[in-house]
């Protein structure tokens, strides 16, 4: 049986046991106790070592591999990854047979085993999952791929051992596109970035000329949209990152900002200010007809679509403050969804379907948090000086967003970084990026 | 006609200036601390000039788009200079505080920026000559975080464009 991931990655999908497995992880409530696991490194043998070292200039790709994922697993706050010191078994043998009392012992309750061969210019890695409670393989699976590619296959075993253990896709193999910024905050430069989701492979995409806010993925495609300050108009822009190419988002006669693509990918949903007053717009890609959502004389903007595309919630000030509101995506039914005490903004559909991620202000805090999609259920998650615009992992299952530090009155002690945050409120973590960051954006799964 | 249009302008830009500044009098006598009315800066410390007497800015209450008595005194001199001036094109650029979400920010910094050119629309100058543009809250002038320094970032400046 072959299965073929997209981006040159062939599966061999050799054994997936069906039987009913013993461990399996909650992961609707806050974990306050991660699932012990050991991540042995994977083996290599010499002659591979030697490519490896040519190819890659890594003394040892297999054990590399396995820090990749053992970082990803504890990054989740859903496994404790235990020290390797402590492994009786060596990583060859227990690929092929693990003594399951030996891991027993250590406290293990799954073993992730494996090999790697470099060869003709070729990775292969092979790795197995392991039950130690109830004493048998769960899952083995093999992948070929260019050397380079070493780091997306950690992501990749990442994703299905948590796929295998929690019963829900994982979100490892993704990047993050966000803004970069350098310099005081009254002359910040700010540019494109993108990097893998654990902060790895960092690349520029603009060189900071003009300014540029808000990037977001394409769900479905290698595309981002954003807003772009080039000439000192403020426009929407569509990014190719393949091939770098890039195009002015329709033809409005002032600033269009706040854009997002429709889950489908087909649309780009945005604000057009105009005389004082933004509305929301949509422009398919496909034809380039450009249609008027929202026709009021408030300001509405940050819209995001449901995952069905038949939904939009948007921010408009229509009440006198910032609030969040829910219409049909053709702009009918309008109904404000937020009644806390504040001002809300940024909503953000979760992949799910089933939550609103927002930014509330209340009483000069700033809060990270989700409703219900008729606006019940509000669960505040985080609470900060100053925090917003959240993007969901692609399972909907984490936040990240970005926080800034308070300066003192010369301006000094300001910080933007990224932060991420579980569904449950548990497992705050700040995601390092090379320099200050904002308007993080989380894409799909990059393999299948 | 272009004159006597122009000249009815002058004419009511001088009755409203009578009317309004001695209202504005009577409001600065209950000014409450230092440098700010409200939370609508009022101090000096970051603004420019046009020209001799006529300030580049004015400022606003937070969330707000609404041009104080003291705005409105400064975008009357600013159409006068502009008036007097007539190749002068100008491009006014809105701003916004850091205490709210960038989205939002830039739709404020836009209504702020258009609020000052109706205002200066109003007082007979050409549409054509002033473009708006927002920034936001990406180009604070002002980079500490206390109730003051936003006050100084929540403007809208009038800006030469040629």
């Amino acid at each position: 049986m072959i299965k073929i991931f997209n981006l040159s990655f062939l599966v061999f999908l050799f054994l997936i046991t069906k039987a009913n497995s013993l461990i399996e992880i909650d992961i609707t409530r806050g974990n306050l106790d991660p699932l012990p696991i050991a991540v042995s490194p994977l083996f290599q043998n010499d002659s591979s070592k030697k490519n490896s070292i040519n190819e890659l200039k890594l003394e040892n790709v297999g054990s590399e591999i396995s820090t990749v994922v053992e970082n990803n697993l504890k990054t989740s706050g859903l496994f404790n990854p235990l020290s390797k010191e402590a492994f009786l078994q060596k990583p060859d043998i227990a690929h092929l047979k693990p003594r399951f009392e030996d891991w027993a012992l250590i406290k293990a309750q799954a073993l992730i085993t494996g090999k790697v061969t470099i060869e003709n210019k070729k990775l292969k890695v092979e790795f197995r999952l392991w039950d130690i409670l109830a004493g048998r393989e769960m899952m083995a699976l093999a992948f070929t791929t260019v050397p380079s590619n070493w780091r997306r296959v950690g992501h990749i075993i990442s994703d299905k051992v948590y796929e295998r253990l929690t019963g829900e896709k994982g979100y490892f193999d993704t990047r993050i596109i966000y803004v970069s910024e350098e310099g005081p905050k009254t002359a910040r430069v700010k540019k494109l970035a993108i990097m893998d989701q654990d902060g790895f492979n960092t690349k520029y995409l603009t060189l900071g000329n003009e300014l540029v806010l808000t990037p977001r993925f394409n769900p479905t495609s290698q595309m981002v949209t954003y807003l772009s300050y080039f000439k000192n108009l403020p426009r929407v822009y569509l990014l190719d990152i393949e091939t770098g190419t890039q195009e002015v988002v329709g033809d409005f006669p002032g600033m269009t900002f706040a854009p997002r693509f429709s889950p489908d990918g087909k649309k780009i949903i945005m604000s057009f200010a105009k005389d004082g007053n933004s509305d929301i717009y949509t422009m398919d890609l496909e034809n380039r007809i450009v249609e008027r959502i929202t026709n009021h004389p408030s300001i509405d903007t940050s819209p995001s679509y449901s995952p069905d595309n038949k939904y939009i919630t948007f921010n408009s000030d229509r009440s006198g403050y910032q609030q969040i509101y829910v219409m049909k995506s053709d702009g009918s039914n309008v109904k404000r969804i937020s009644f806390g005490k504040g001002l809300y903004g940024t909503p953000v559909w979760s992949p799910r379907g089933d939550l609103i991620a927002f930014t509330k202000l209340h009483k000069g805090k700033f809060y990270i948090g989700v409703m219900r999609t008729d606006g019940s259920g509000e669960r505040l998650l985080t609470e900060n000086y100053y925090q917003e615009a959240p993007s969901w992992s692609p399972n909907g299952r984490v936040l990240i967003f970005y926080r800034e530090t308070k300066s003192n009155d010369k301006g000094e002690g300001f910080s933007a970084k990224l932060w991420s945050i579980d569904l449950t409120g548990y497992n705050e973590r700040q995601v390092q990026t090379e320099t200050d960051a904002s308007d993080p954006s989380w894409s799909s799964l990059l393999s299948n | 006609m272009n004159f006597s249009k122009s000249f009815r302008n002058t004419f009511l830009v001088i009755l409203l200036s009578l009317i309004v500044s001695a209202c504005a009098t009577k409001k600065t006598t209950t000014k409450v601390e230092g440098q700010m009315q409200g939370d609508v800066y009022t101090g000096t410390d970051t603004v420019k000039y046009l020209a001799d007497g006529v300030p580049d800015r004015v400022f606003f209450a937070t969330n707000e788009s609404i041009l104080t008595t003291k705005s409105r005194d400064t975008l009357r001199k600013q159409a006068n200079w502009l008036r007097e001036n007539s190749s002068i094109n100008v491009v006014v650029e809105g701003h916004a505080d850091e205490r709210g979400t960038r989205e939002y920010n830039l739709a404020l910094g836009e209504r702020r920026a258009n609020a000052a050119k109706d205002y200066l629309i109003t007082y007979g100058i050409s549409a054509d000559r002033i473009s708006v543009i927002s920034y936001g809250k990406e180009r604070p002038v002002d980079s500490g975080s206390n109730p003051l320094s936003w006050s100084k970032n929540r403007r809208s400046v009038t800006v030469k464009a040629n």
